[in-house]
């Protein structure tokens, strides 16, 4: 098959790491802080690569949006298997408001552009949960998507998906070119190893800019603030259950 | 050290060190453990014996990506996934 997959990977705070909303509660503490691939873009590099090693695709080429740091996480997607990689640059202010609609734009010019025939996606990126690039994506290329995906077969020139959603699982069948994103038991993904990572060194990552896709990366959405969750209120200990009911009337609750 | 078993005891060594880096414990925590490992069994040149450490290695290399495996996908299904 000469299919090229296109799989996005995000670069997010690494999913151990304890969140500290910023004082101005303009949005959350990165500098400094690990990063790492968002674990559903693992899953999708993850099933792109074993896609290939199956042969039923020729060429698995990462993408990521982002400042300079970006490289790493498509250095690890390298080494878990891709061929090459791009990186979308987007930096500053315009990289605050980076969303999915203006990620799910750069996809659809890219998967024009390098003629891709399936796109595999995370599901949903553990810093924002989204969960809208890859819905988004295949309808600006007006592709069949199978979303949530825990099983992704490709029989003849169709892609067979089996989805997680509530209830169970649904087993669709859509045309290729199409849209998957992946959910957590699609698979379990490789570790990147050191002499991987070594190899990867040598693959290519290519340089583009939204601009040169035709893409405007404005966003409609402003944060207004962003707050921790409210605290949980210690509980208190009573000696005897009349003082639980006493307690209980005092809170209007009985 | 026998000659040619030095390299892969040292590649060995790099690969474990660089898993270390995630561990949950600490890195630091990790490393001074991987050096005190070492380190005991620097002396030992029997080539059988040195493959069988290397191979236990190998297995602890395999133990440390289940386990960092293991503590991501609990985390994101206790996260994303109502429990029953």
């Amino acid at each position: 098959m000469s299919a090229r997959v296109l799989v996005g990977v995000k670069r997010v705070i690494d999913y151990a790491v304890k969140i500290r909303v910023k004082p101005d509660r303009t949005g959350v503490v990165t500098d400094g802080v690990k990063h790492s691939m968002n674990p559903f873009c693992e899953i999708a590099v993850e099933e792109a690569v074993k896609l290939k090693e199956k042969k039923l695709v020729k060429e698995v080429v990462a993408v990521s949006c982002g400042p300079q740091q970006v490289q790493e996480t498509i250095r690890t997607a390298l080494a878990m298997g891709a061929d090459r990689g791009i990186h979308v640059e987007v930096s500053g202010k315009d990289y605050e408001t980076l969303g999915p609609l203006q990620v799910s734009k750069i996809l659809a010019a890219l998967a024009k552009k390098e003629q891709a025939d399936l796109i595999i996606l995370g599901k949903q990126a553990i810093d924002d949960d989204c969960n809208q690039t890859g819905q988004m994506t295949a309808a600006l290329l007006d592709w069949p998507q199978g979303t949530f995906a825990s099983e992704v077969n490709i029989e003849a020139d169709k892609l067979k998906v089996v989805r997680e959603i509530d209830g169970g699982l649904e087993t669709i069948k859509i045309n290729l070119p199409a849209v998957v994103t992946a959910d957590l038991r699609l698979n379990t993904p490789r570790y990147a190893t050191l002499p991987n990572i070594m190899k990867a060194k040598k693959k290519k990552i290519a340089n583009v800019k939204p601009a040169d896709l035709g893409v405007d990366v404005s966003s409609r959405l402003e944060v207004l603030k962003v707050d921790e969750p409210p605290q949980r209120q210690a509980g208190v200990k009573v000696e005897t259950v009349h003082d639980l009911v006493g307690k209980l009337k005092e809170a209007g609750r009985i | 050290m026998a000659n040619p078993l030095r390299a892969e005891v040292v590649q060995l060594y790099k690969t474990l060190l660089f898993l270390g880096r995630e561990y949950p414990k600490g890195a630091d925590y990790f490393r001074d453990r991987l050096r005190a490992a070492f380190a005991k069994n620097k002396d030992v040149s029997d080539p059988e014996k040195i493959k069988e450490l290397i191979s236990r290695g190998e297995f602890v290399v395999k133990e440390l990506e289940a386990l960092y495996y293991l503590r991501k996908y609990r985390a994101l299904k206790k996260r994303y996934y109502e429990t029953e």
